[in-house]
């Protein structure tokens, strides 16, 4: 059985300047109910790790709107055009990385490899600070684990083991995100008895998951 | 919402350029709009980025899903066959060589096919999202874009100046007035707008043509 959290104990594994990975494409997938108690707290200073940086006015965008971010790793700010302002004027650190190679290095820390090769921005920008290493004739560029202190998960569904179950296009970086946290803290539409999910449509398995926030507690 | 007949006419030409179950990504913009045009008795698998394949149409209006959109965050539907997966999968499809096509926008493109989309130094720097994910990983870049910019110069250039998002990835660029092939040779000018000529496309043009005996028309 997990530990079922509140907003109190949720906010205590969340201290200022911690680094957190944060599911979500677009906010579709975006546990919105963790962001909002992160951004109702005076908790701030805040690495975050997300697909893109959303909306000013939804899913890690808040969070950014509200100056909370120190420093963020993505592939995408262009839908928040505050995050792009903070960028400019120097108020953020925006680490850009093309959204595959975003996923691959969430994943190799998740895996416990010391990267990932990929021939995603051979001849580009990003050549300047990575190493780029032939393999057979063919360049890569070396791409080095991300990890973070916290993931925040959106699921559909979670058992009271940790299981999870993703819905529609929601899934996107939850699943990798469940391997590459030192904490890894669910928000579920559904949480449901041990054993009501069959074992073949778990999509995250419950080893990876820490703690379900549930606003009871 | 009233299209432009400059962006239907891109859209249309490219929307012919697919054959039957291709696996086809489309950027977002003017790209989405190719969807719309694929010609009779041709069906092809829309992959979405964030996650899934089998993009369908917008949904009516009352009965969209947020948790189901495409991946400028709009509600869309998924169409019997489709499939969801997580963003690792999504990218192996795209990396590994699964993705038939993808139709993306430009800032600037060149005759050597190198392609720069993402962004303008000091001045819009949105990112690249899937972008160079799919430049890359696609077996065959389509670009859709205007001839030209808002100040009239011309986007299919000898050279990219801006930050490239790519190197030799780019096949085919089709513009309102042009349909051109990237080959080891050279840019080829392998059809014109009906309604231009090749003199005109030419002048148009920032990089060097090769224009073959025999060069064709659409509409």
């Amino acid at each position: 059985m997990k530990a079922l959290i509140g907003p109190k104990k949720f906010l205590d594994l969340v201290p200022s300047s911690s680094s957190l990975m944060v599911g979500g494409f677009l906010a579709v997938g975006t546990p919105e109910k963790l962001v909002g108690l992160i951004l109702d707290s005076d908790k701030r200073d805040f690495t975050v790790i997300c697909n893109d940086s959303s909306f000013p006015d939804k899913g890690v965008g808040r969070l950014i709107a509200a100056r909370k971010v120190r420093k963020i790793y993505t592939s995408h700010i262009g839908t928040n055009p505050e995050t792009g302002r903070q960028f400019l004027s120097g108020e953020i650190e925006v680490e850009l990385n093309p959204q595959g190679t975003l996923a691959e290095r969430i994943r190799a820390f998740g895996a416990g490899l010391g990267g990932v090769l990929t021939p995603t921005g051979i001849g580009t920008e990003l050549e300047k600070n990575r190493r780029v290493i032939e393999v057979d004739g063919r360049k890569f560029l070396l791409e080095t684990p991300l990890r973070a202190d916290v993931a925040l998960l959106k699921a559909h569904m979670a058992d009271r083991s940790g299981n999870l179950v993703f819905r529609r296009s929601a899934r996107n970086f939850n699943p990798l995100m469940a391997l590459a946290a030192d904490v890894v803290i669910v928000e579920a539409e559904l949480i449901v008895e041990t054993g009501s999910i069959d074992p073949d449509q778990v999509m995250t398995p419950g080893i990876l998951v820490d703690y379900i926030f549930s606003e009871e507690e | 919402m009233s299209i432009a007949p400059e962006r239907e006419r891109i859209a249309r030409r490219i929307a012919r350029i697919f054959s039957n179950g291709d696996v086809v990504n489309l950027g977002i913009g003017m790209p989405t709009m190719v969807g719309n045009y694929l010609p009779e008795g041709v069906s092809i698998i829309l992959h979405s980025e964030n996650g899934f394949t089998g993009l369908g149409p917008t949904p009516a209006p009352g009965s969209e899903d947020p948790d189901l959109t495409n991946a400028g965050a709009q509600p869309v539907t998924i169409l019997p066959g489709g499939a969801f997966f997580d963003s690792l999968v999504s990218f192996s499809i795209i990396r590994g060589g699964h993705l038939d096509y993808t139709v993306l926008g430009a800032l600037e493109v060149d005759q050597e096919g190198n392609l720069a989309n993402y962004m303008i130094p000091g001045k819009f720097v949105p990112g690249m999202g899937g972008a160079m994910d799919l430049t890359v990983g696609a077996r065959k870049v389509v670009i859709a874009t205007e001839h030209c910019n808002k100040n009239g110069d011309p986007k299919v250039l000898k050279r990219c100046s801006l930050p490239l998002t790519a190197t030799r990835e780019v096949d085919i660029i089709v513009t309102e007035l042009a349909y051109m092939e990237v080959t080891p040779e050279g840019l080829v000018l392998k059809e014109i707008f009906e309604g231009s000529t090749v003199e005109a496309v030419t002048r148009a043009t920032g990089a060097e043509l090769i224009i073959p005996d025999e060069v064709g028309r659409f509409s």
